[in-house]
C-alpha cells in the first residue's frame, strides 16, 4: 500500500511538473525565437531547409546595429519614454490626491465614487477612439506626442486612483493623527506623513502606468501618422515591417528588447495589480 | 497619553487653522476634484460623442454633422461585413475565453504548491501579459510565417506534415482563426491564472484537509469543493477575459487585418477600418457601440463582487 502511494505521489507530481513545463514553453516560447532570431544570419533564417533551432552560421550582432542606427526604433524608444514620464508624472498628480481622499475623506460617498472611477478604465479605447480622434484635431494635437500625453491617462489614472486607495486604507490612522496633534494640517500630514510612507503603492503605480503606455497602440496608431512620432509599439509593426519584405532579424531584436525587460520589472509589483483587477476579494 | 488629552489637544490644533487645509469635506472635494474633472472631460465627453455620433452623419471632412438616426446601425446590420465581423468577435471571444479558463485552472492548480524556481516559471508564464501586445503578436507573425515558420518545419521532421504540405496560417481562413484564437489564450492566459491562483490560495487548508480525510479523488475534490468555493474569482477573471478579448484589435489588426477576405474582422477592427482608415467616424462610432453591452454585463459583474466583499 505504502509503495502503491509512493508511486502515485511521485506521478502527481510528474504531471505538475510536466503541465508547468509545458505552459511556460508555450507562454515564453516567442521571446526566446525572437532572441535566437536576433542573432541569427538573415541568409540562414531565410533557408527553409535549415533546422531553425541551430545557428548554421555564426551568430551576428548586425540586425541590432541595423536596428539602432538604420531604422528609426531609438527614436520610438526616446519617443515612448518622454511620453511615458509626461504621463508618470501627470498620472501621479491626479491619482495621488483622488486616491487620498476616497480612501480617508470623502466617507461612503467615496466607496461609490471609488468604484465609479474604476469602471471608466474598462471603457475601452475601441468605443473611444473615434471621437477622441475629432477631439484630438479640434485641439491641434494630431499627429503630435502632446496628443498620447493628454490621452494616455484616461486610463492609467482610474486604475492608479484605485490603487491608491486600496494602499491609503491600510495605512494606519493613528500615523496622520499624530502628526496633526504635532500641529500638521491634514493636507499637511498627507504631503509630510503619508505620501513618504506609500511610496511602495506609489512605485506600483509607476510601473503599472509605464507598462500601459508601452502597451498602448490604438490610439497612437489613430493619433499619430509621422513615423518620426511613433512610439514602439505602433512604430515596430508599421514602419520596421516594410512593405513585404520583413527585417525579421532587426524586428525580433526590437520586439525582444522592448518587451522584456519592462516584463521582469513588472513581475516585482504583480500581486498589488491582481489585488486591484479583483477588487480586493482576493488576497493573493 | 489619554484620550482625553489627545482629543483636547487635537480639538486646540484645529481650533488655530480652519483654513482648507483641516476642512476634512472641502479638502476631500478640493483633492479628488482634478481626477474627476479629467475623467469626466477625457472619458465622459467622449464617451458621449460616441454615442451622438453613432446616430449622426458625421466623418472626418465634415465641419457641421446632422442627426440621422438609427440610420447607421441599420446600414451596419445590413452589410454583410458587419455580421461577419459581430459573428467572428462571439466566436473569438467565447472559444478564446473557454480555453483561457480550463488551461488557467489547470496550471493554477499546478502552481499552487511551492518549489525551487517558482519566481522564474512566473515570470515566463507572465510575459505574455505584460509584453506590448502589438510586439508579442510580431513574435507570433514571426512563427506563423508562411515560408520559415517553426511550427512547420517542426511538424515536417517528425513527419506528421508531408513534405509538400505547406498550411499557410494566417492566410486560410480556418487556420487564421485558430491563429488568432492561439494568440489571444497566449495572451490572456497569464491574467487568469494568476487571479486564479489568488483564489485558490485564499481557500483554507482545513478544507483540503478534511476532503482527502473523506478519501474524495482529485476529480471529486476539484470539482465538487475546489471549483465552487473559487466560482466568484473564475467569474472575475472570466469577465476580464470577455472584455480584454472583445475590445482588442491589435493581435488581429496585427496578425491579419481582418483577412483573408474578412474572415477573421471582428468589430474592433472594422470599426478601425470604417471610422478612422476610411473616414467615416459616424457609421465607425455606430460599429464601436455594439462592444457596449459586453462591458455593461462586466460592469455588473463588478459591482455585485464589490458589494459582496464589502459585506463580508
Amino acid at each position: 500500500m505504502a509503495s502503491l502511494a509512493l508511486v502515485r505521489t511521485a506521478g502527481a507530481k510528474a504531471i505538475t511538473f510536466a503541465v508547468i513545463a509545458g505552459f511556460a514553453t508555450f507562454a515564453a516560447f516567442p521571446f526566446a525565437w525572437m532572441l535566437i532570431t536576433s542573432f541569427k544570419q538573415t541568409s540562414d533564417l531565410v533557408d527553409p531547409t535549415h533546422n531553425p533551432f541551430v545557428f548554421h552560421k555564426p551568430p551576428t550582432l548586425e540586425h541590432l546595429r541595423i536596428l539602432f542606427f538604420h531604422t528609426q526604433f531609438a527614436r520610438f524608444a526616446a519617443n515612448t519614454l518622454f511620453v511615458g514620464v509626461t504621463v508618470v508624472v501627470i498620472t501621479l498628480l491626479l491619482a495621488v490626491p483622488a486616491g487620498y481622499s476616497l480612501a480617508r475623506l470623502t466617507g461612503p460617498t467615496g466607496e461609490k465614487l471609488g468604484i465609479a472611477i474604476f469602471f471608466t478604465y474598462l471603457v475601452p479605447s475601441t468605443i473611444l477612439f473615434i471621437p477622441m480622434s475629432r477631439i484630438i484635431s479640434t485641439l491641434g494635437l494630431q499627429d503630435s506626442l502632446w496628443s498620447l500625453v493628454l490621452v494616455y491617462p484616461t486610463f492609467t489614472v482610474p486604475f492608479s486612483t484605485w490603487l491608491l486607495m486600496g494602499f491609503f486604507k491600510v495605512i494606519p490612522r493613528d500615523l496622520e493623527e499624530a502628526a496633526m496633534i504635532d500641529g500638521l494640517s491634514r493636507f499637511g500630514a498627507f504631503l509630510k506623513v503619508i505620501v513618504p510612507v506609500s511610496i511602495a503603492g506609489i512605485f506600483t503605480v509607476i510601473i503599472f502606468t509605464l507598462t500601459l503606455v508601452m502597451q498602448e497602440f490604438v490610439y497612437a496608431l489613430t493619433f499619430i501618422s509621422g513615423a518620426s512620432r511613433f512610439t514602439i509599439s505602433v512604430g515596430v509593426p508599421t514602419v520596421l515591417v516594410r512593405g513585404d519584405v520583413y527585417f525579421w532579424g532587426s524586428l525580433m531584436a526590437g520586439c525582444f528588447i522592448a518587451s522584456v525587460p519592462i516584463a521582469i520589472l513588472y513581475n516585482f509589483f504583480v500581486d498589488r495589480f491582481i489585488a486591484g483587477f479583483t477588487v480586493g476579494s482576493v488576497k493573493g | 497619553m489619554s484620550t482625553a488629552a489627545e482629543t483636547a489637544l487635537r480639538a486646540r490644533a484645529r481650533a488655530r487653522r480652519s483654513g482648507v487645509a483641516d476642512d476634512e469635506a472641502r479638502l476631500g472635494r478640493l483633492m479628488l476634484a482634478p481626477a474627476v474633472i479629467y475623467i469626466v472631460a477625457l472619458v465622459g465627453l467622449p464617451f458621449t460623442l460616441a454615442l451622438l455620433y453613432s446616430v449622426s452623419n458625421v466623418t472626418v471632412g465634415s465641419t457641421g454633422f446632422r442627426i440621422v438616426g438609427i440610420e447607421n446601425f441599420r446600414s451596419a446590420i445590413e452589410n454583410p461585413t458587419f455580421i461577419r465581423a459581430l459573428r467572428n468577435t462571439l466566436v473569438f471571444a467565447l472559444i478564446s475565453q473557454a480555453l483561457v479558463l480550463i488551461l488557467a485552472t489547470t496550471l493554477a492548480l499546478a502552481l499552487q504548491k511551492n518549489f525551487r524556481g517558482k519566481w522564474f516559471v512566473r515570470l515566463l508564464i507572465l510575459l505574455p501579459w505584460v509584453a506590448p501586445i502589438s510586439l508579442g503578436t510580431i513574435g507570433w507573425l514571426w512563427i506563423l510565417e508562411p515560408i520559415y515558420s517553426v511550427i512547420n518545419w517542426t511538424l515536417r521532421s517528425i513527419g506528421i506534415f508531408g513534405p509538400n504540405t505547406w498550411p499557410i496560417w494566417l492566410g486560410q481562413p480556418r487556420l487564421a482563426m485558430a491563429s488568432v484564437i492561439t494568440v489571444h489564450v497566449w495572451r490572456l492566459l497569464p491574467l487568469a491564472t494568476i487571479i486564479l491562483l489568488g483564489g485558490l490560495s485564499s481557500i483554507p487548508q482545513d478544507i483540503h484537509d478534511a476532503a482527502a480525510i473523506d478519501g474524495a479523488n482529485f476529480w471529486r475534490h476539484h470539482f465538487q469543493i475546489t471549483v465552487p468555493l473559487i466560482k466568484p474569482i473564475l467569474l472575475v477573471a472570466l469577465m476580464f477575459g470577455l472584455i480584454f478579448a472583445v475590445t482588442d484589435m491589435i493581435v488581429i489588426y496585427v496578425l491579419t487585418r481582418g483577412g483573408p477576405y474578412d474572415q477573421t474582422q471582428v468589430l474592433a477592427t472594422l470599426a478601425f477600418f470604417t471610422g478612422i482608415d476610411g473616414g467615416d467616424l459616424a457609421a465607425g462610432a455606430a460599429i464601436a457601440l455594439f462592444l457596449f453591452p459586453v462591458l455593461a454585463a462586466g460592469a455588473i459583474v463588478l459591482l455585485r463582487l464589490a458589494r459582496r466583499s464589502e459585506v463580508v
